[in-house]
């Protein structure tokens, strides 16, 4: 019987069944932003990462525009700055729906408009409750009681509980179908370090999609990022493409009240 | 009398904040708190979006956008400080670790409610950000605001008129008028401007206060 070594202890080839063994090695590089979406699908939920510009994937985002998906669901803190990025897909109709914290910018007139006019359905989310729900998806909880807006506006209609003394409300986790996450770098296994406060909502929006897709600006061998210092293990990312720095997230942008 | 202007009510509010505190400064008036933090103290700022240990602005031309603060300004990072995603950032804000956060209101009650999100007007496009997650997570917040509208009318109220943003969450108030601390036995107040008497005061808020002993 053929035997394989293993963790320095020869295993007959039999019981290495969880294994696939085909000798294929595990690539999660994508060659480009077009092939990393072509299966998004229409009524999808796309989460979206990024705190106005920082960590906003423009590359992703463009691509999702190219890409065409419609009647999508999106889930970002914001709602689109100026008459790109995020702004551009939401003016381009593909977007039903937005799930974020702040869409009220100095420069967020597209939002604006498409409120107003009744063409975009809001669910506005207090940030620590959007992000906790987003963490809740990735990690298997049913739902969460928090403590954050009760007795308020954006809590009503939910169920409330005292527990010792002090009232929560329950929020719900947000799974998404499709994360588009913008990182520093990555390697072939999924592997992510972020830059800087870029890293905001990517982390948890990686845990909580089916399909985790992250831009990087460069793609590292495996054993290159520090282990002690990975920030997303690759179990969270399925697709991994490079994108350029200078077109990406770091451009000047308007000051704004947020 | 000569009410405090913005940069004299940000350093009023920095003589409270003791060396070693968590604290979170809110976008606006609260900002301005950190210009007059002592440069000897170590005071530790957070930023939502997943920052603590905030440096001074960054020199003109050095401004990196990866590295922005929760009003989306360019900041820098003090060394010691670190970066962490969005979901430990409000862990520390509702989990209680952060000591002082300082907020802008449209209204405050007199038992603490806040009012700062939302003017409720019709057409107002609604946006809540960390307000909620600030106003109740840390051990103390304390509001910073004019003593009054514009059009003259005390925010300071019985009853807040605005949509709420928080519950019994404001300890401490800081005006360009007083310092106005809110206990379960009312409203004390512990500092007045020059000039200003507690029976004007009194009667410019239209709320029971009572001199702090």
């Amino acid at each position: 019987m053929s035997t394989r070594a293993i963790a320095g202890v020869e295993w007959p080839v039999s019981q290495c069944c969880c294994v696939d063994w085909s000798g294929e090695m595990i690539n999660k590089i994508v060659a480009s932003v077009e092939a990393a979406l072509a299966d998004i699908k229409d009524s999808s939920t796309v989460m979206i990462s990024g705190f106005g510009g920082a960590g906003q994937p423009t590359e992703l985002i463009d691509g999702l525009i190219a890409q065409g998906a419609r009647d999508l669901t999106v889930v970002n803190n914001n709602a689109g700055n100026g008459e790109t990025g995020l702004a551009a897909l939401l003016a381009g109709g593909q977007v039903r729906k937005i799930i974020c914290s702040f869409p009220r910018q100095t420069d967020s007139q597209i939002f604006d408009g498409l409120y107003r006019a009744g063409k975009l359905e809001l669910e506005l989310v207090p940030q620590g409750n959007l992000a906790e729900r987003i963490r809740a998806a990735g990690a298997g909880i049913g739902a969460f009681f928090s403590p954050t807006g009760y007795g308020t506006d954006l809590a009503k209609g939910k169920e409330t509980r005292e527990i010792n003394g002090r009232m929560y409300v329950l929020e719900m986790p947000i799974h998404a179908d499709v994360a588009l996450v913008k990182a520093e770098a990555g390697d072939r296994w999924g592997n992510l370090v972020y830059r800087k406060a870029a890293r905001n909502f990517g982390p948890i929006m990686a845990s909580a999609a089916k399909l985790t897709i992250a831009s990087v600006h460069s793609v590292v061998e495996l054993g290159a990022l520090d282990p002690e210092a990975v920030v997303t293990p690759g179990i969270f990312v399925q697709r991994v493409v490079k994108v350029p720095r200078s077109a990406s997230g770091t451009a000047p942008q308007k000051k704004e009240a947020a | 009398m000569n009410n405090l202007n913005r940069d004299q009510m940000a350093a009023r509010v920095a003589r409270d904040i003791p060396e070693g505190a968590y604290v979170n400064l809110g976008i606006g008036l609260p900002t301005l708190v950190a210009n007059h933090l002592p440069k000897y103290l170590e005071v530790f700022l957070h930023s939502e979006n997943g920052i603590l240990g905030i440096g001074p602005a960054p020199a003109a031309g050095e401004e990196d956008f990866d590295l922005i603060n929760a009003g989306k300004q360019p900041v820098t990072l003090l060394p010691g400080g670190v970066y962490f995603h969005h979901a430990d950032s409000f862990g520390m804000m509702r989990g209680g670790h952060l000591d002082i956060c300082v907020l802008g209101a449209f209204q405050v009650s007199v038992s603490g409610d806040l009012a700062n999100w939302h003017t409720g007007a019709a057409d107002a496009i609604p946006a809540v950000g960390g307000a909620m997650d600030l106003a109740i997570g840390a051990k103390k917040t304390y509001v910073m605001m004019e003593h009054l509208t514009k059009r003259g009318e005390s925010k300071i109220v019985n009853g807040c008129t605005y949509p709420l943003t928080g519950i019994a969450c404001v300890s401490r108030i800081y005006t360009d008028l007083a310092v106005i601390d809110i206990t379960p036995n009312g409203l004390q107040v512990v500092d007045i401007i020059d000039g200003l008497s507690l029976e004007e005061l009194q009667k410019i808020s239209g709320v029971p206060l009572n001199q702090k002993h």
